[in-house]
């Protein structure tokens, strides 16, 4: 055995009956733990005041120094909040535009995806650029045009104005693509021998194979969804079709003498945030999978 | 390779047609007109419409409230960057560390990520209020200097990027705990053999290893903070104070939607759509190499 290699050897033993070093592992991991706690602290500060002051009533909310634990006034707050701004109608709106943005794009995605890689035909290649364009070309750069388009159309104030023009993506295309790609050519071809045409073996074959991929993809699509600001912003005039966050940002005053209800306002944030996060938090373990760790 | 494919003569063009549409309907025909109308000069109304060439570009570029909107935007850019990728980065470190509770940990890092950056800079617009907010009130404590947004900008531009960053936090998290997650286990242990100190250890392995993720994720929310900041200006700031938050994307709209100034709207589209294109094509790059380690 060389110097070398022994040396190597007696070290890793020595490291193996060294007891003692149990301590000082276990101090470093607690110091770990107590500054993971501390940022989390900081990091869910925001949110937690902002659900203390929603339990809050005015008189508290203005009180120096400040409460920091929950009050009494939660039920009647968000009763009133949602009275006060129609709340239902706006989570109702916000839902559908959430879910169908979320569920058509991936369909789409899906079915372009599908056709990319599994048929050669004519154009194919002109499609793949057209989908990557896209990217280019978010909301902001064609902003005034696509609000004509849609104005064009009789959309506006419509559920279809709303969502349509958000549901080409080429996020989900090209991740559907990518894990199409990664299917052994040989299922397409038992599936051609046994005589299964083309959507049998996307439904059959596919389909069940890309769970993990939907569901990450769901996750993203419907928080993007819900919390869309500057379409419905401009689409949407009419109360009945705003959604929740645009009617959030409505119950701010914002000319000076009037004394904002900032606990009815974090009453609106909290029924506001609450879906989405709830979505986070619920799927999280398909939305790493599936998105994170998806081209490993 | 030779790819199993499927025969069929209008298969894939129904299977196409969908995505198609939509990107030509409202993606390209759109930008397209962007493109047109940006050397026009159009009436209020729509119905006159003159050509002026470059007109409506030279005019951006000598406006001073156009430079500053740019300025505004890297400055914000910047902050919510560094802001986001660094904090994302610690977080992540220490989640990923020898310790019990990664799931958990993971679970109370990455929700913020659902929050709607309109809602947390509400939030946050109510936290640094300069008559109600809790953050005015502490600091107050400690020094005689009001921190109030509305009169003060780079107060107001703090609160901005705070609120954007916080959202940010989420995503870049599960990112980066992913990418240390993947690290051989093997380079940590001739590290520590080696007798690196956990300081050491991270600047001269982990930083190198994920700065793949790293650029990725930079390149990734300088887009969102470039494009998809409007919903924070506008709940919170508004562009104010005077025009010190006004970013690229705000004016944007302010001058189309509102100030119905649809040529100088279209032009500053234009831009930044030069200005995305240059980012994508940057965290393209970056993408492609995330997860290799070599």
């Amino acid at each position: 055995m060389s110097a070398v290699g022994t040396t190597q050897l007696e070290r890793v033993q020595a490291r193996a009956t060294d007891a003692p070093r149990r301590k000082p592992i276990s101090w470093g991991a607690l110091l770990v733990h107590a500054l993971l706690i501390a940022c989390i602290a900081v990091v869910a500060f925001p949110l937690y005041f902002a659900f203390v002051v929603s339990t809050q009533d005015l008189q508290q909310v203005v009180q120096r120094p400040p409460r920091l634990l929950p009050s009494t006034h939660l039920l009647e707050n968000y009763a009133e909040a949602w009275r006060k701004a129609n709340m239902g109608r706006m989570l109702f709106n916000s839902a559908v535009m959430a879910v169908t943005v979320a569920v058509g794009k991936i369909v789409i995605s899906m079915l372009s995806a599908f056709a990319v890689v599994y048929f050669d035909f004519r154009g194919r290649i002109l499609c793949f650029w057209m989908i990557f364009v896209t990217l280019m070309l978010p909301v902001p750069v064609r902003l005034m045009s696509t609000y004509e388009v849609v104005g064009t159309l009789g959309w506006l104030n419509t559920y279809q104005g709303l969502t349509i023009p958000l549901m080409a993506s080429a996020t989900a295309t090209f991740l559907f693509r990518q894990f199409y790609l990664t299917i052994p050519n040989e299922m397409a071809e038992a599936a051609q021998l046994d005589g299964a045409g083309p959507l049998r073996f996307l439904f059959a074959f596919l389909l069940p194979l890309s769970w993990a991929n939907i569901a990450a993809l769901f996750v993203v699509l419907f928080i993007f969804g819900w919390n869309q600001y500057l379409w419905p912003l401009m689409i949407t005039t009419t109360e009945a079709m705003r959604t929740v966050v645009i009617g959030l940002e409505q119950l701010i005053p914002r000319s000076g003498t009037e004394l904002p209800t900032w606990n009815l306002i974090m009453a609106g944030a909290m029924m506001a945030l609450l879906p989405p996060v709830a979505v986070i938090v619920f799927m999280q373990r398909w939305f790493v999978k599936g998105l994170v760790e998806s081209d490993k | 390779m030779q790819r199993t494919v499927f025969r069929s003569r209008w298969l894939p063009y129904v299977l196409v047609a969908p995505q198609m549409v939509v990107t030509v309907l409202f993606f390209f025909w759109p930008a397209l007109k962007s493109l047109q109308l940006s050397v026009y000069r159009v009436s209020p109304f729509g119905d006159k419409s003159t050509f002026v060439g470059l007109d409506n570009f030279t005019k951006l570029l000598t406006d001073p409230d156009y430079y500053s909107s740019v300025l505004n935007s890297f400055v914000f850019a910047g902050g919510v960057t560094v802001t986001a990728v660094l904090g994302s980065l610690v977080l992540a470190g220490l989640a990923t560390q020898k310790i019990r509770g990664l799931a958990v940990y993971r679970t109370l890092l990455l929700w913020p990520y659902g929050i709607a950056s309109a809602v947390a800079g509400i939030i946050f617009l109510f936290i640094f209020h300069p008559s109600y907010g809790i953050l005015p009130y502490f600091l107050s404590f400690v020094t005689t200097y009001e921190f109030n947004w509305l009169l003060k900008s780079w107060v107001a531009m703090t609160l901005v990027i705070v609120a954007m960053a916080w959202t940010l936090l989420g995503y870049n998290i599960a990112f980066y705990i992913a990418g240390l997650l993947a690290i051989p286990s093997s380079v940590m242990e001739a590290a520590d053999v080696d007798g690196a100190g956990p300081v050491r250890r991270f600047t001269a392995i982990v930083f190198p290893l994920v700065s793949p993720i790293t650029f990725y994720l930079v390149a990734l929310d300088m887009v969102f903070a470039f494009f998809e900041s409007f919903p924070v200006i506008d709940a919170v700031t508004k562009g104010g104070p005077g025009q010190s938050t006004e970013l690229m994307v705000y004016k944007l709209w302010k001058d189309g939607f509102i100030g119905l100034n649809l040529g100088s709207s279209g032009a500053q589209s234009v831009i930044l759509m030069a200005l995305v294109i240059g980012l994508t094509v940057l965290q393209f790059r970056f993408a492609e190499k995330k997860v290799t380690y070599r």
